[in-house]
């Protein structure tokens, strides 16, 4: 085994996902699985090789950046109408600080 | 008798309109009547939006009346996979997790439709933030194939896919990230295309893996996707991945003859696995292109077989990112019992995503986790150059590239479900034109026999798809390609 359930919490845990006991265990066999699967990438020797990082041609990450420029954004009702809580103009959560 | 536009063209409904016989409402409301009696069922809907679309084939019939020339699409009825925002209109991504999100604004591609005449008759089913290839993973139930009922229609933009096929629509918009278009395609009997990477703005396009994502047309016939593409093609400065490269017309060389094309067949793409009578469909369609005059050329794809892998990680890891936005914080659903912050992500996300995005986004946070990096997610990216690069030399002495769309037809409703690892492969052909951003359209390539399920006497007949696929930004050619071999093998 790859993938440890004790894994699968830790990496849950990144994730910010809350699971349920049995979907823990099924992780840990889903992606044991497929960890062995893409493990064949192993047999290829990529030394020398450029990590593709943009699609259409070798360029630097910051190629596609706008110019800074100002630009109208959404107006705050428009913004918020979607909240699942809101008040006083701005979204609501839970209490943020915790200790 | 009511009209029936049930197997309709653009340039039917042009004719329509332009010789009076029809009226732009009347093709909407044929449309809408159409879609009332079939989404019971193959459920490719999850949204109709009749008020936006009489309001848009009234804007139609004015034009006309006035003696205004009619824009490219005037009064098509056109169908939006919905994970791409029309304003006003509830977005779903087929999530528990949005709720009753509405789209504050519109995607650029959708702007564009309506510009263009289109008229948008609703929001389309498909795998859960198009994470799927059979349209099973949707929180709103499976899309059914309209070849069989009992299988699926291949996914993720499997509702696009069905709603053209049962003819709810003359074209769809679907995005294609591993094959989510031409699978779907494939798998209904529609032509379904992935334009280059950056050819198709994606404002607007939920984001599932951003160097994969591609908007992209389904429809009856080349013809139509091409004409969907010219209007929906461009650079957008709401994008900054969206390519500044000249938009041709692509329906204007359609009737050229591609006599001379040179078409390589990759070995790779006919290997194990590939079904015996997908095979056969396949090469009687590589007969028809060699009777059009092209030359097909025996060609090599070496890094094939490492593309299922490396896409599974590059998806996935932009995708952990993407995905994090879903915190119940600024919309959709939130998990109303959480007495922290923290908690309340944990518990609306665990509550509203499915099990497939939970895999995938466990799969994508594992391999960017410290320590991990560089095994998975680098590795992958110098895979992925790898593939790029396989396919840049491949059309250094080719035209074209022929294969299957998917190496069987539509598979049965629960088939796949329990291995995610089974249903990853039938993307097997379609994954290498996103990892390499060219552009690629899969088109009907006749039937295959189905074998009867229980309970059912018969085997329905299933569509074959083939795989036609370009260099960057060559979408010309490709569709004149196609276009001839829709022609020439509906004659064979």
């Amino acid at each position: 085994m790859r993938i440890s359930e004790k894994d699968v919490l830790y990496v849950a845990g990144l994730a910010n996902l809350d699971l349920q006991a049995g979907e823990t265990t099924q992780l840990a066999a889903d992606l044991d699985a497929i960890l062995g699967y893409v493990a064949k990438l192993d047999q290829l020797d990529t030394s020398g090789v450029e990590p593709m990082s943009q699609v259409l041609y070798d360029a630097p990450e910051t190629l596609a950046w706008r110019d800074d420029r100002e630009r109208g954004g959404f107006p705050q009702e428009k913004s918020l109408g979607n909240a699942p809580e809101r008040g006083a103009g701005h979204f609501k959560v839970a209490k943020v600080i915790e200790r | 008798m009511s009209l029936d536009v049930s197997r309709w063209t653009i340039a039917d409904v042009r004719e329509a309109l332009g010789s009076r016989r029809a009226t732009a409402r009347e093709i909407c409301e044929a449309t809408l009547a159409r879609i009332a009696e079939e989404n019971p069922k193959n459920n490719s809907f999850l949204t109709l939006t009749e008020d936006r679309a009489l309001e848009q084939a009234a804007a139609v019939d004015r034009q006309a009346a006035e003696g205004m020339p009619l824009p490219p699409l005037a009064g098509a009825p056109i169908a939006v996979k919905d994970v791409i925002h029309a304003e006003g209109v509830r977005t779903t991504c087929a999530s528990k997790i949005l709720g009753n999100f509405i789209a504050p604004y519109s995607a650029t591609a959708v702007e564009r439709l309506e510009t263009a005449g289109a008229v948008v008759v609703g929001k389309t089913s498909c795998d859960e933030f198009a994470m799927g290839s059979s349209n099973e993973n949707s929180a709103f139930g499976p899309v059914r194939n309209p070849h069989d009922l009992e299988r699926v229609p291949g996914g993720s933009s499997g509702g696009s896919a069905a709603a053209v096929a049962a003819g709810m629509c003359v074209a769809a918009l679907g995005s294609d990230t591993g094959g989510s278009i031409r699978q779907p395609a494939s798998f209904c009997g529609v032509v379904g295309v992935l334009p280059t990477y950056g050819r198709v703005s994606r404002y607007g396009l939920v984001a599932y893996a951003s160097s994969l994502d591609h908007i992209g047309p389904l429809g009856r016939t080349v013809k139509d996707t091409a004409a969907v593409l010219s209007v929906i093609a461009g650079r957008d400065p709401l994008d900054s991945t969206s390519a500044a490269v000249a938009v041709p017309d692509y329906t204007a060389d359609l009737d050229q003859p591609v006599t001379g094309f040179k078409v390589g067949v990759p070995r790779e793409y006919f290997a194990e696995g590939l079904a015996p009578d997908v095979r056969a469909q396949i090469e009687s369609g590589l007969t028809t292109l060699r009777g059009l005059g092209c030359e097909l050329v025996d060609i090599t794809l070496p890094n094939t077989e490492y593309a299922t892998a490396c896409y599974y990680i590059i998806a996935t890891a932009e995708a952990s990112s993407n995905l994090a936005r879903y915190d119940g914080v600024r919309y959709g659903r939130r998990s109303p019992d959480a007495a922290s912050l923290s908690e309340m992500y944990r518990k609306t996300r665990d509550l509203g995503f499915g099990t497939e995005v939970k895999r995938r986004i466990m799969l994508g946070t594992y391999v960017l986790s410290a320590g991990y990096y560089d095994a998975y997610y680098r590795k992958a990216q110098k895979v992925r150059a790898l593939v790029a690069r396989d396919f840049a030399r491949a059309f250094d002495t080719v035209d074209a590239i022929a294969t299957p769309t998917t190496p069987t037809p539509a598979f049965r409703l629960g088939e796949k479900a329990a291995d995610p690892l089974a249903m990853y492969l039938s993307d097997i052909y379609t994954i290498t034109g996103n990892l390499a951003g060219i552009p690629g359209i899969s088109v009907p390539c006749g039937t295959v026999q189905g074998q009867p399920g229980e309970g059912s006497s018969e085997g329905k007949r299933l569509p074959v798809g083939l795989q036609l696929l370009t260099r960057h930004f060559d979408e010309a050619r490709m569709f004149r390609l196609a276009h001839q071999f829709e022609l020439a093998h509906q004659k064979d």
